[in-house]
């Protein structure tokens, strides 16, 4: 049988070829290029995979250790991201990042369990920022409650500090991702008088007619869209369609790339978005990649997804991640760093402007630094706006800080309540 | 030479009515299930428990149960991902709400709860049948999926609806949560489809299979020769439904340890046992175990070999993958369209006769 042969066919070659590879940093990544989310998971592996490569390349890897990049493709799957972790876990793994809720919630038990970080940047578990109780876990530098509540400030902002009497309708992703920010949405709306509208949309999102249908009935004065993959394109589409006013309509971080105003074409003019850091290619370090990545041909996927939002994005993790792996290897004094010691990294992170402006990203992110008790960085975003004629992203905003203290409240409530379930003591490692 | 069957004397009805009549299958049979519950826990490492054995063990089931209601009792399901949810929520219901009560028994009420629910979605099975079956199941699919991710009861109230299983143990052991071990993850899971698939084996060769599969064959016919269609019809949905509700228990408590409905039980897992028992063969409980392996171990296997080994970029290997199970799904039914038991029947039929076939 055709079953057999191949099994014995994979046995026989796994037995050969087991990797053991000494002396490189591991660095895997959960993507994913397949499924109604690649348009999204596409350009942020790539440009995770692309700095790697730059970092291998022009400065022979870190603190002279190259690094070792892998991936499996988890198609945005929780079934496949398990499997994929289970595949990783043995390689020492210095840091995760799933990109995706779902496969974090799984997650987060696991590495806690196993000692491996896990970074989950403006995604996952909001409350993994109190890191007594979430050692494992980073979100910095902003998480959704986060990015709720910058909406909500700049909102604030445009309408001279009151929101009374305005409806706001939040448009989620009908999934562990999406119904995130309805605690912060809710609090704030009873704190700031707005009526809050949520309305789901079920995975993968294509399907969106009813739930247009019943913004274009409630005429709110506001959209908040969390939104990924194909369901973003669709949702501004169908804004288009009915003509919601687009400077209205605001997406979280994740809903606001090249890929989800492109297909919309000029009915997309005006539509906002968060961004957690720049945008566009105005950068030093985009010269680099060009010489040492680009020309050469290393690039990863086509090369087509270079300075998009999401790129940039991939790009930003995988900087924080190297900063973070220089921290352990200062800490600890060696090169050839453990999940164990990446944690310390990332757990004694510092990003400040200096630093910033030394990888030839100048005003890029915002400076901050980790602590035990804060694992979520400053919670700063600004609001870009989608220019259809010019085709790019204009930040229109300064950073906008959070509520925090709230914010921290509402962590503290529900990452006890985790600790409690799980039979945890809060502590901070060290 | 392969079965010796010369001198084999069955004299007494038990021995000639047993599951195994051929000395080696028997033997075989021992063989392996000695070999997975005394070999297997010693020699498996965590990866391929975790992301090949344990998924196979549990879909299996699934495909057990689902073959009873299709393969035996010829009624059309689409909603098979719906019953695992109920599964998988009722389990998580039980296991929050009573922290002391043993997970063995917790998986077992959940696919009693199941088995419940699948009787009542049953009910138009009595009206309606074929395609039309078909859809009103396909309505359960949705209708459970809506009612688990809109009632905030089914999920405690958790803020974004997912539900994650708390660490469980067995003889002390944990089999759930982060801290389960493969091995035990493993051996959990291997009991629960022994048990399944003896008790649907002997379940179909008996007086309740007789009926189901009177009813499969032409339900007229069965009605006048005495089945009682209410009883069979719905005895076939509620057995169904339990070892189904099982598998969606076992896939939340063991295997995610966290999930959602629409995510983990959407309408493609639906699909998936369906093909699953299609592509085994439909009423055959060797057929159930070939079908999973082919639809969960086969991708996996694949990836091996195209990623880990080849080195190809993931998403070509997904795309190939895709396309690889796909074409080989073709390939099956169209040469064999009873499925792999049928193909394994045939094999059997050969090998018995080898080398001196007439």
């Amino acid at each position: 049988m055709k079953m057999t042969k191949l099994a014995a066919t994979v046995a026989a070659t796994m037995m050969v070829s087991a990797p053991v590879l000494a002396d490189t940093l591991h660095f895997p990544n959960l993507s994913y290029r397949t499924g109604p989310f690649a348009a999204g998971g596409i350009p942020f592996a790539d440009g995770y995979a692309d700095y790697f490569t730059l970092i291998n390349e022009r400065d022979g890897g870190i603190g002279g250790v190259p690094i070792r990049y892998t991936e499996c493709e988890t198609a945005y799957n929780t079934e496949r991201g398990v499997e994929c972790y289970q595949s990783v876990r043995g390689d020492s793994p210095l840091v995760l990042q799933p990109l995706s809720t779902g496969i974090t919630y799984q997650l987060i038990p696991r590495t806690m369990e196993d000692g491996i970080p896990m970074h989950t940047m403006g995604y996952g578990r909001t409350s993994a920022v109190n890191g007594e109780v979430f050692n494992w876990t980073f979100n910095y530098p902003a998480n959704y409650w986060d990015g709720a509540s910058v909406i909500i400030n700049y909102l604030l902002g445009e309408n001279d500090g009151s929101l009374e009497d305005k409806k706001i309708v939040l448009l989620y992703h009908n999934s562990a991702y999406g119904r995130e920010p309805i605690p912060t949405l809710t609090r704030l709306a009873e704190r700031h008088g707005y009526e809050l509208l949520t309305i789901g949309v079920d995975s993968p999102g294509q399907e969106q007619g009813s739930q247009w249908l019943q913004i274009r009935r409630e005429r709110p004065d506001y959209v908040v869209m969390w939104g990924w993959g194909v369901m973003n394109p669709t949702a501004i589409q169908e804004a288009a369609n009915i003509r919601f006013p687009m400077e209205n309509f605001i997406g979280v971080w994740w809903s606001g790339s090249q890929q989800d105003v492109l297909p919309v074409g000029a009915g997309a003019d005006g539509y906002k978005a968060l961004a957690m850091h720049g945008t566009g290619m105005d950068y030093p370090i985009y010269d680099d990649l060009q010489q040492y990545v680009i020309e050469p041909g290393l690039y990863a996927g086509t090369g087509d997804e270079v300075g998009t939002v999401l790129y940039s994005r991939g790009m930003y993790a995988a900087m924080l991640a190297v900063e973070a792996a220089k921290v352990a290897q200062e800490i600890h004094g060696v090169a050839n760093i453990t999940p164990a010691m990446m944690r310390d990294g990332m757990a004694n992170l510092e990003i400040t402007e200096e630093l910033m402006v030394e990888l030839g990203l100048p005003n890029f992110g915002p400076a901050f630094s980790v602590a035990c008790e804060n694992h979520g960085g400053s919670g700063e975003a600004m609001i870009q706006q989608w220019d259809a004629s010019a085709q790019e992203w204009n930040l229109i905003t300064d950073w906008i800080a959070p509520d925090r203290e709230m914010i921290m409240e509402m962590v503290m409530d529900d990452s006890l309540a985790f600790a409690a379930e799980n039979d945890m003591t809060p502590a901070c490692m060290n | 030479m392969l079965y010796r069957e010369a001198g084999d004397f069955k004299t007494s009805y038990v021995a000639d009515s047993q599951t195994f009549p051929i000395k080696f299958d028997r033997y075989g049979y021992y063989f392996i299930l000695g070999f997975a519950f005394l070999v297997m826990p010693l020699i498996i490492n965590d990866y391929w428990a975790n992301s090949i054995v344990v998924p196979f063990l549990i879909y299996t089931i699934a495909a057990l149960g689902l073959n009873i209601l299709i393969g035996y009792c010829g009624q059309l399901s689409l909603g098979t991902g719906g019953f695992m949810a109920v599964g998988a929520y009722a389990s998580y219901k039980l296991m929050t709400a009573f922290p002391d009560f043993n997970i063995v028994f917790v998986i077992i009420t959940a696919g009693l709860i199941t088995s419940m629910v699948g009787v009542l979605f049953g009910l138009p099975s009595l009206r309606i049948k074929g395609f039309y079956l078909a859809v009103a199941t396909l309505a359960a699919q949705f209708f459970l999926i809506w009612l688990f991710t809109r009632t905030g009861w089914f999920y405690n109230y958790s803020p974004t609806g997912m539900i994650s299983a708390p660490t469980r143990t067995v003889l002390g052991y944990p089999v759930t949560g982060p801290r389960a071990s493969a091995v035990s993850m493993y051996l959990i899971c291997l009991s629960f489809l022994v048990a399944c698939a003896w008790l649907a084996r002997n379940l179909t060769r008996g007086t309740m299979g007789r009926k189901w599969m009177a009813i499969r064959d032409m339900d007229i016919a069965a009605e006048i020769i005495g089945v009682n269609p209410l009883m069979a019809k719905l005895t076939a949905f509620a057995v169904s439904s339990f070892f189904v509700g099982i598998a969606g228990a076992l896939l939340f408590t063991v295997y995610l340890g966290a999930a959602e409905a629409g995510e983990a039980f959407g309408i493609d897992k639906s699909f998936l046992v369906l093909f699953m028992v299609i592509i085994g063969g439909l009423g055959s409980i060797f057929g159930a175990f070939a079908g999973a392996f082919f639809l969960i171990v086969g991708p996996v296997l694949l990836k091996l070999l195209l990623v880990d080994s080849l080195g190809w970029p993931t998403d070509l290997a997904a795309h190939l993958e895709i396309m690889i199970v796909g074409a080989l799904i073709l390939v099956f039914l169209i040469l064999e369209p009873h499925g792999i038991a049928a193909l394994w029947r045939t094999i059997k039929q050969k090998l018995r006769l080898w080398p001196f076939p007439y």
